[in-house]
């Protein structure tokens, strides 16, 4: 225990973040103020905007933050240090929002500066840094996103933050955003389960006619390579087609653009990593144990689900988590063909040069993917209880 | 009583069983033993029809193994093989619980059959039932095996190289054990292994195989003194024949009325033992305990050599 308290006399991943925070905070601008929602913003240090016992204050945490990434070692006192830190520059942009903003004027933007995000960058890597070195079990580390979660939303709730630019565009398209989350889920989520009902038979598949294996991962494999915008776009002709020849297929909302060819794509895409995951997760199956269950008399299809899906699950799991993270960034792009999603924002702030717009779409898509990438995570940790 | 008529199995250009008959009495132990592609585990797989035979046929008292499905002939043949196959993700009681839970018996049945079964093999049920396999040793892990394989009381026993994987002296624990487990519940066993130490000392009978065909199947005294292929001598062992033969005698058997001065054998040395201890200690006689101790009887060196005197025969 003695040797690994034993602190380097600086911490080598604390020296880079420090760098990383003290460039943006002493050459970028923490706010940027743009008169309206298209113009580019006017920088601003926090020290123009607040009053000086305030910066100093922000200055002062920022300051022992650095400290504590360079010389503590503790992984709860860096933990804590920062997301308090976070939580300190969130309240300092949100009060130089609202000092910014004359009073009932819902034209101006106040935007987060590059400063601030490269300090929630070094921040947020020193937290998770800081994780990564408790090794909490999976339960805990659910706990922790739900945590985290709450915290954001119940710090909107507030109000306090109502004059940043992302929030302002949130309440301008308060009702389309939820629809559009939802949407964007029920894409990613949908396809995954349309290609689990066909990846896991066609995984088993080639797992017992191994001279299956190489044509049909073959073919997934050459899906895989098509880029996602041309998948689209192929996909448009013949579902239009399809569409057109049969009315009914329309009316369930089959057609060339829209959700359709964004879910069949991302269908497609799934299939590989599930194929792929369960072949090779049957593969590792002990086969003693597949010899001896057969040989005490399971029937094949016993043996499948009560010894070989069973030990294949962290495999399996595995999979699911690659498809989920995967599909939840590609419904992104979906929104080009009219597929809805969080990506409706991102390309539309894109077309109005709003940028505020675009972290409408990008934040929450990226924060969806980092949730769904934690918690099966966790429950891969949970199955792999009993090691092989 | 098991019957193989003429069992064949090709595959493609390589026949790995070719015409082997064999008759295995009941309530007995069978080793088959051989060098590796021999074609001996074949054989085995063909009983409980994890292979299907080319040609030929297993009969089972009489009735034709084809004529069941195989699933429902495997659940009344018991089936252990080397590395065990335990189920990794199942407790041991699950493990031993598996085909008792196949034929469908109620859950009061199988949990006091399953705690009977690690009574028998030495594991404490309070102690070893909600344990996974992993945590237990490998000599444990064995005895799992061996119980979950005869859990639903199956007459017939087919176990494939079962003690490959312990070290000797687990092994010969293991073997004692199975032989105390036959001897107790009469079950029918046939046992492959690459090992004719280990054949010798469990089989009542020993099959030789060599290139997919059965050479000799005999009492294993018969194979040291009648080999019937050169193969068979060569296995057996040319410098020990008289050793093989003494190893299978009991000194109880052969002990006559009375002590003497001289070293004491444990009631289940064989003669083997008997002349090692004679030649060590220099005496002409040890004397050979009963079960209750007592030493009121012996065995002479002159006795113990000519068991193994074979050569005028």
């Amino acid at each position: 225990m003695s040797t690994g308290r034993q602190s380097p006399l600086v911490d080598p991943l604390g020296t880079v973040l420090v760098i990383i925070g003290a460039l943006g905070w002493l050459t970028l601008p923490l706010v940027l103020f743009k008169a309206n929602r298209i113009l580019p913003g006017v920088p601003h240090t926090l020290a123009e905007v607040l009053p000086t016992p305030f910066v100093a204050a922000v200055g002062a945490t920022l300051a022992t933050a650095a400290y504590i990434a360079l010389r503590v070692a503790s992984p709860r006192v860096r933990l804590a240090t920062a997301l308090i830190a976070i939580a300190v520059i969130a309240v300092a942009l949100a009060t130089a929002a609202s000092a910014l903003t004359p009073p009932g004027n819902r034209v101006v933007r106040v935007a987060p500066g590059g400063a601030f995000w490269l300090l929630l960058l070094a921040l947020g890597l020193l937290a998770t840094d800081a994780i990564a070195r408790l090794r909490p079990g999976p339960l805990l580390r659910v706990g922790w996103l739900v945590a985290f979660f709450a915290a954001v939303v119940g710090a909107m709730h507030t109000g306090y933050f109502d004059d940043l630019s992302i929030l302002r565009e949130h309440a301008v398209n308060a009702a389309r955003f939820a629809d559009e989350v939802r949407r964007h889920l029920w894409l990613a989520l949908g396809s995954l389960f349309a290609a689990l009902l066909v990846a896991w038979p066609l995984g088993i598949v080639c797992h017992r006619l191994p001279r299956l294996q190489a044509s049909v991962l073959g073919a997934l494999n050459f899906v895989q390579t098509i880029p996602s915008i041309a998948l689209f776009g192929i996909l448009m002709a013949p579902l239009a087609a399809l569409a057109a020849a049969w009315p009914w297929l329309a009316s369930l909302g089959v057609s060339g653009i829209g959700a359709a060819p964004a879910a069949v794509a991302l269908f497609l895409y799934s299939l590989l990593p599930l194929v792929a995951n369960t072949v090779v997760g049957l593969g590792r199956v002990s086969s003693a144990a597949v010899d001896a269950a057969r040989g005490m008399g399971m029937t094949s299809l016993q043996v499948l689900r009560e010894i070989e899906m069973p030990l294949a699950l962290p495999a399996l799991l595995a999979g699911i988590r690659i498809v989920l993270v995967q599909n939840i960034g590609l419904v992104t792009i979906a929104a080009l063909i009219g597929g809805g999603g969080l990506g409706t924002f991102v390309f539309q702030g894109i077309g109005q040069t709003a940028m505020d717009l675009v972290l409408l779409g990008a934040l929450p898509t990226v924060a969806l993917a980092f949730a769904a990438a934690v918690v099966l995570d966790a429950l891969a940790d949970l199955t792999r209880r009993v090691p092989r | 009583m098991i019957t193989l008529e003429r069992l064949t199995k090709r595959y493609e250009a390589t026949t790995a069983v070719d015409d082997v008959s064999m008759i295995v009495e009941p309530h007995t132990i069978t080793t088959v033993v051989g060098t590796s592609g021999s074609g001996k585990s074949t054989l085995l797989r063909m009983i409980n029809r994890l292979v299907e035979p080319t040609r030929g046929r297993v009969l089972i008292d009489g009735i034709d193994t084809a004529t069941e499905p195989a699933h429902r002939l495997r659940r009344r043949i018991g089936y252990a093989i080397q590395g065990l196959g335990l189920f990794p993700h199942r407790t041991v009681a699950e493990n031993v619980a598996t085909v008792p839970r196949l034929l469908g018996w109620d859950r009061a049945r199988v949990h006091r059959r399953v705690h009977e079964l690690l009574a028998t093999f030495e594991l404490d049920p309070a102690r070893y039932a909600d344990v996974y396999p992993h945590e237990l040793s490998g000599g444990q892990q064995q005895r799992v095996g061996v119980a979950r394989a005869l859990a639903a009381e199956p007459n017939l026993l087919l176990m494939d190289e079962p003690f490959g994987a312990l070290d000797p002296i687990l092994r010969g624990k293991a073997q004692d054990d199975l032989l105390e487990v036959q001897r107790r519940f009469g079950t029918t066993i046939i046992l492959v292994t690459h090992d004719i130490d280990e054949a010798f000392r469990l089989g009542h009978r020993v099959a030789v195989m060599s290139g997919g065909r059965l050479l000799q199947h005999d009492r294993p005294a018969r194979l040291v003194t009648h080999p019937a292929d050169p193969f068979v001598s060569q296995l057996v062992g040319a410098t020990e024949r008289a050793l093989r033969l003494l190893a299978l005698v009991p000194a109880s058997e052969v002990a006559q009325a009375g002590a003497v001065e001289g070293p004491t054998l444990p009631g289940t040395a064989t003669l083997r033992e008997a002349l090692d201890a004679l030649v060590w200690s220099g005496a002409a006689a040890a004397n050979v305990a009963d079960a209750a101790g007592a030493t009121d009887r012996h065995v002479t060196l002159a006795s113990v050599l000519a068991h193994g005197r074979r050569a005028s025969e």
